[in-house]
């Protein structure tokens, strides 16, 4: 099957400023894409130029087979777009702008609509201007989703969302990705990609720094191993594979790479384990490894 | 005084943000007073001549309507009652605009949450906001009085003109502080105080046009009608300080006393709630775009209609005129008698007519700046709506909509004028002619405007600039003696002043191919360009 999205080679520049670097991005269909990076890393000038809101300065974007700058009306009816930075008009209701945007779009579904204000909880007669941050993103949200797209662009759809909305978001991307729809879903918050995202493009300084599925991405990282023995733990920096080893007493903390865990383990045991701590990378550690300053991809 | 803590660092921040926009607005009000004082030294330089121009002037509603009476007739006297309400209503609308910009558009932007959050008294937004706009006012009056003086003009006068028009600068900042707290939009507070500066210089307008029909307390009613009572140059009434003090005090008072009232960010009115649903009519970029701009569009057609009456009825005075003054009935006759001067009367008022119809096109073309740069230009493009429709469901405000707003007004101003003398079918055609060649022009303006939006979006604020510079050429090109390459920069210089002058078509053609051209390119530049959202 065609790639949903295929971004090669793009960069694009504003004045002095380098927001996108060559960065390549690859969306195969009916996966949800997690697109991962800081802010200002490059995420919604990419997003915007997929929208044909932006004009590239080179490199090419193909989105579901057609060209996101010339084709806007064939791409757009087929897909469904929420900002980072949701702005209503101030005096139209949000129910009115749920609808709207969908007709604009070519239709929306009423019965979606209808429960997915519930999910949401959201009250549709308010006026634009009295709508708090996280309600505006909701306005945002129905709309997209009550719309039968095959492709959902997501730009931080959860920034302003509490925590009980954002498991309800997270129920409704696996309805989607159930029913074979492709999502990119541009987020910094790693817990909301790790649990909903197929594959991740980590982006950072406008390229990408890793692509992958999370099980692949976790294969570069190390596991943290934490535990309490009875013996002087001191030998364990000894030990080939391992690193940032600390030791305070009878505990140690270590990193370990994943070709050398089974010497970690062989080492600590005749030590005598009190207690073991085992944790594969979390994306934040992945995140910071990217994102630190002089660190390489 | 501790709901005013901050207000002085508040003052100096505000000062700063808006460093080139009020230095625009002084240079403006303080060079052209001078300028005209200037010309009309050199222009009338005897007695005599002066004497003429203010007999004719008094005798007639029709032109105590355009600029009110002259009660002097001494170069300051001419020079405050060429430039004195006009002056006037500019400097009380910088003066409602700029307070209702320091204090309802920070509350709705949500800036002033940032400000509020730190050591910054209850007050002191508003009263910062006040203080500015007054102290502008001040600023102007020390440097007009000085320039008066500069140009001949007696102390006393020139210091009445001044400070006079520092009060009036004041009064209307009274009234943008409480229009500031009623809505909870800052575009709905500045219609509002909008409509108070038009309703003032209206009042105005009728009071002193008028004077024979007993109507003239109307003017006293007027903040900008006590500008023309305060008499600069023509025996001082000093007391009338008073009315604007006073009108002030209220004003600030009871803006101060509902901010205190209020919680930040509300207005007076709770705010209803709106459908559930969308009506079918919203379903295209043309269904939202009359949504947005259909209040407008209302506002500025209802008060434009009654300018047109108003200027309608004050049409038929022109008559009487000649009547009563056989001489100079004499001299009109020569010119094309009675049909000859109402003629000139009309042409002079569809083209003031022109020039606020303008404002509204150029405003409403540039509503694509503003949703573009609120980012709700982008949920929009983001959907199957290409950039060219969404562009153009604002463009037909901006081009048919000052055609429909000044055809109206035109035909109302016709109509009126003809119930008076019984003639109404020819009457409203006529008018309604003359209003109809101004178009080509208010269509280069609004097209400028596109032109600008289309290719160099940061700068389409210079349409304003546009504007006023027709509005100076327009009414102080002639009397301040521009050269004629000067004033050819204006459409509106190149529109035949019909009825008064033959129709000429070549002309007409040529401004509105200009206009054309100007729109094409802005549509084609958007089309090109990147969208530019924060």
């Amino acid at each position: 099957m065609p790639a949903a999205i295929e971004i090669k080679d793009m960069v694009k520049t504003f004045g002095p400023t380098r927001a996108l670097d060559g960065l390549d991005l690859e969306v195969a269909t009916g996966e949800v894409h997690g697109f991962l990076g800081p802010n200002g890393a490059g995420k919604t000038t990419a997003i915007r130029i997929l929208l044909g809101l932006l004009r590239q300065d080179s490199g090419t974007a193909v989105m579901l087979g057609g060209n996101p700058w010339t084709d806007i009306t064939e791409l757009h009816r087929r897909l469904a777009y929420v900002p980072g930075d949701v702005m209503l008009w101030p005096n139209l209701s949000g129910g009115e702008v749920i609808d709207l945007l969908g007709r604009l779009r070519g239709g929306l579904d009423q019965k979606k609509r209808a429960r997915l204000l519930e999910r949401f909880d959201l009250d549709p007669t308010k006026k634009g201007r009295t709508y708090s941050k996280g309600n505006r993103q909701k306005v945002a949200l129905v709309a997209a989703l009550a719309s039968d797209v095959e492709l959902l662009i997501l730009d931080e759809p959860t920034a302003g969302l509490d925590p009980l909305m954002e498991a309800q978001f997270r129920e409704e991307i696996h309805e989607v990705r159930g029913q074979g729809r492709t999502v990119l879903l541009a987020s910094h918050i790693l817990a909301e990609v790790e649990a909903l995202c197929d594959r991740v493009s980590i982006v950072r300084k406008g390229r990408i720094v890793e692509s992958g599925t999370l099980a692949e991405l976790r294969h570069l990282t190390r596991t943290t191993v934490s535990a309490e023995v009875a013996g002087d733990p001191s030998m364990m920096r000894d030990v080939p594979g391992v690193h940032a080893v600390r030791v305070q007493d009878h505990t140690v903390e270590l990193e370990v790479d994943p070709a050398h865990l089974s010497e970690v383990l062989q080492s600590l045991a005749p030590l005598g384990v009190h207690s073991l701590v085992s944790h594969p990378p979390t994306l934040e550690e992945l995140f910071i490894r990217h994102y630190q300053d002089g660190a390489t991809g | 005084m501790e709901s005013l803590v901050g207000t002085w660092r508040l003052i100096r921040f505000n000062l700063r943000r808006d460093r080139i926009r009020l230095a625009v607005w002084i240079v403006l009000l303080v060079l052209v007073p001078v300028a005209t004082a200037n010309a009309i030294a050199t222009l009338y330089p005897d007695e005599a001549a002066r004497q003429q121009l203010a007999t004719t002037v008094n005798a007639n509603p029709a032109f105590l309507a355009l600029l009110g009476p002259v009660y002097d007739t001494s170069v300051g006297g001419l020079t405050a009652w060429r430039i004195g309400t006009i002056v006037a209503f500019l400097i009380g609308l910088m003066a409602i605009l700029s307070v209702v910009r320091h204090t309802r558009d920070e509350e709705e932007t949500g800036r002033q949450e940032l400000l509020a959050a730190t050591v910054l008294g209850r007050h002191a937004p508003l009263t910062a906001a006040l203080a500015i706009s007054i102290g502008a006012g001040l600023v102007i009056a020390v440097l007009l009085t000085a320039g008066l003086v500069s140009q001949g003009l007696p102390l006393a006068g020139s210091a009445a003109y001044g400070f006079g028009l520092a009060a009036v600068a004041a009064t209307f900042a009274g009234f943008g502080a409480v229009a500031a707290q009623l809505t909870q939009n800052a575009s709905s507070a500045r219609s509002i105080g909008v409509a108070i500066v038009g309703l003032s210089f209206l009042l105005r307008l009728a009071g002193d046009a008028g004077e024979s029909n007993g109507i003239s307390w109307l003017s006293w009613l007027s903040p900008i009608g006590w500008f023309t009572q305060l008499r600069p140059f023509a025996g001082e009434e000093w007391w009338i300080f008073l009315l604007w003090l006073g009108l002030t005090a209220i004003l600030a008072a009871t803006a101060f006393a509902i901010s205190a009232r209020r919680d930040v960010g509300a207005g007076a009115f709770p705010p209803r709630p709106g459908p559930a649903f969308a009506a079918r009519s919203l379903s295209s970029a043309f269904g939202l775009s009359w949504r947005l701009q259909r209040g407008a569009l209302l506002g500025w057609l209802i008060g434009l209609a009654v300018l047109g009456v108003v200027y309608g009825a004050v049409g038929d005075s022109i008559g009487d005129l000649l009547e009563d003054t056989p001489q100079i009935a004499q001299i009109f006759e020569q010119l094309g008698g009675v049909q000859g001067i109402t003629d000139v009367f009309f042409s002079t008022v569809v083209g003031i007519l022109a020039l606020i119809a303008s404002a509204y096109g150029i405003r409403s073309v540039l509503k694509l700046r503003v949703e573009e740069e609120a980012s709700r230009a982008e949920p929009v493009l983001a959907t199957a709506t290409r950039r060219q429709p969404w562009a153009a469901s604002h463009l037909i405000y901006g081009l048919l909509g000052p055609a429909l707003i000044l055809l109206i007004a035109g035909a109302v101003a016709g109509a009126t004028y003809g119930a008076i003398i019984g003639d109404v079918a020819n009457q409203t055609g006529r008018v309604l002619e003359a209003a109809a060649v101004q178009l080509p022009a208010v269509w280069v303006l609004s097209g400028a405007a596109m032109a600008l939006f289309g290719l160099l979006p940061e700068y389409t604020g210079l349409s304003w600039g546009l504007l006023v510079a027709c509005l100076v050429f327009g009414q102080l090109g002639r009397i301040l003696q521009f050269p004629q390459w000067l004033l050819d920069i204006s459409p509106f210089t190149h529109i035949p002043l019909v009825p008064a002058e033959d129709l000429r078509i070549l002309p007409l053609a040529i401004l509105t191919t200009i206009a054309l051209v100007l729109v094409v390119a802005g549509l084609a530049g958007f089309r090109r360009r990147d969208l530019q959202t924060p």
